[in-house]
């Protein structure tokens, strides 16, 4: 599939696939939530970003007459645009992990909030408009996380330890969702959107107290190793297309 | 909401009709009583546009709606159905009435009005006590943050032990 790959639809698009991936992923709970109400709660989560994705990718498919499926369901791997963090498993060795699950959207529910809020004033009418949907939704997400991380990580020995190894993993990829590069840089400029570096401030505040009220160590920060807002993923997001591909793959043009 | 200066014999006929369509997820109220039909209008060429506005980002009704809308609507042509993203769509515009028909379907209303998106995004803390839609004992307990959609949690009324489903204020 070729994309104009103009600085605003990249931007639009990393936003998008952000959400798409992560809907993907907390979808996976579908079936074997810890309890019935988890369930309930990660595939409402899941809905909401998935609608949030369906209205960015609409958004950004406009410049070359691509719909919300298309880009979805037909772009390659290197065409994804979501930080690596989203498409991480939720256990590193094929496990469900939901301590990590838990703190993937606390650090997810945060950061969208933040982005929505500044995405309020957005140039792009439209833009703007997601924002302002997706940032009444954030709230019971960032509900949703905080409640879990509070109550796993002040919890039991081994709630604590499972939250505390989860951390340890995720922290690395943190760094990515506060990189600026040029397309941030225009974007700013223009007005679309804020460069995403801007948000970080606020983000690590926001994480250090829920974090250190659950009583969970902050790890060290690491330079950002990861270029997926660059096309440049894990080997875990060819998996994940896979999956979330398979039925356009094997059927082009289905619908039902 | 769709009133305009003088409207016509044909608009309020087309009104009347639209205002029969109920909501698929939650058939005790209709569309307009949920306030997702923002504007119905007469346009030049003798057509009908009618805007909505989504619930959520992700609900699933949303094609469904426009379809209903469509066939309610469908002796006045030519008929365009419009989304409208903002403003954003809220519990607050379910009216007092609609409130009470929730209420009576055994469903919860939302309890205060929705938090305005203010300058920074803070978590919604859901009450931990609604009062029961169908007992009206005041004391409840929350089962599930999440429900059955995603415009609703699960409580049980801890005076009459009735589970029920609570509209939640966004």
């Amino acid at each position: 599939m070729k994309l104009s790959n103009t600085p605003a639809q990249r931007y639009v698009l990393r936003i998008a696939d952000a959400a798409l991936i992560l809907s993907q992923r907390n979808a996976e709970w579908c079936g074997h939530g810890p309890i019935l109400e988890e369930d309930l709660a990660l595939t409402n989560l899941a809905l909401d970003h998935l609608g949030q994705a369906r209205a960015l990718l609409t958004l950004a498919g406009k410049l070359d007459g691509l719909d919300e499926d298309q880009l979805a369901m037909l772009r390659l791997e290197h065409q994804f645009l979501n930080p690596v963090l989203f498409e991480l498993p939720h256990g590193a060795h094929g496990e469900r992990d939901f301590a990590f699950t838990v703190l993937r959207n606390l650090a997810a529910s945060v950061w969208f909030g933040l982005l929505w809020q500044r995405l309020l004033h957005s140039s792009d009418a439209e833009l703007a408009a997601i924002a302002e949907k997706s940032a009444k939704e954030c709230r019971y997400h960032l509900q949703h996380a905080t409640d879990w991380t509070l109550r796993l990580g002040d919890g039991t020995e081994v709630s604590k330890a499972k939250m505390q190894a989860a951390l340890e993993r995720l922290w690395p990829y943190v760094g990515e969702l506060f990189e600026a590069d040029a397309i941030d840089a225009e974007a700013q400029a223009s007005g679309l959107g804020p460069s995403w570096d801007s948000l970080q401030a606020d983000w690590r505040a926001q994480m250090e107290s829920v974090l250190t009220a659950a009583t969970l160590q902050i790890p060290k920060d690491r330079p950002n190793a990861h270029r997926g807002r660059h096309g440049q993923h894990s080997e875990h997001l060819g998996h994940l297309l896979s999956e979330l591909q398979y039925l356009q793959r094997a059927y082009p043009g289905g619908t039902w | 909401m769709a009133e305009t200066a003088t409207p016509s014999a044909r608009w309020q006929q087309a009104w009347a009709q639209l205002a029969t369509v109920l909501d698929p997820e939650v058939p005790a109220l209709t569309l307009v009583d949920l306030g997702i039909v923002r504007e119905l209008r007469e346009d030049a060429d003798g057509g009908f546009t009618v805007v909505l506005t989504p619930t959520y980002s992700g609900c699933p009704a949303t094609e469904l709606i426009e379809t209903e809308v469509k066939t309610a609507l469908a002796a006045y042509q030519p008929l365009r159905v419009e989304q409208r993203r903002t403003p954003a769509w809220t519990t607050d515009w379910i009216g007092p009435e609609a409130r009470e028909k929730l209420r009576q379907y055994g469903i919860a209303p939302p309890s205060c009005l929705a938090p305005v998106v203010g300058a920074n995004v803070q978590p919604l803390r859901l009450h931990e006590s609604i009062p029961c839609p169908r007992c009206g004992s005041p004391k409840s307990e929350r089962l599930s943050a999440f429900g059955s959609t995603a415009c609703k949690a699960l409580y049980r009324c801890t005076a009459c032990r009735e589970p029920f489903e609570y509209f939640k204020p966004i």
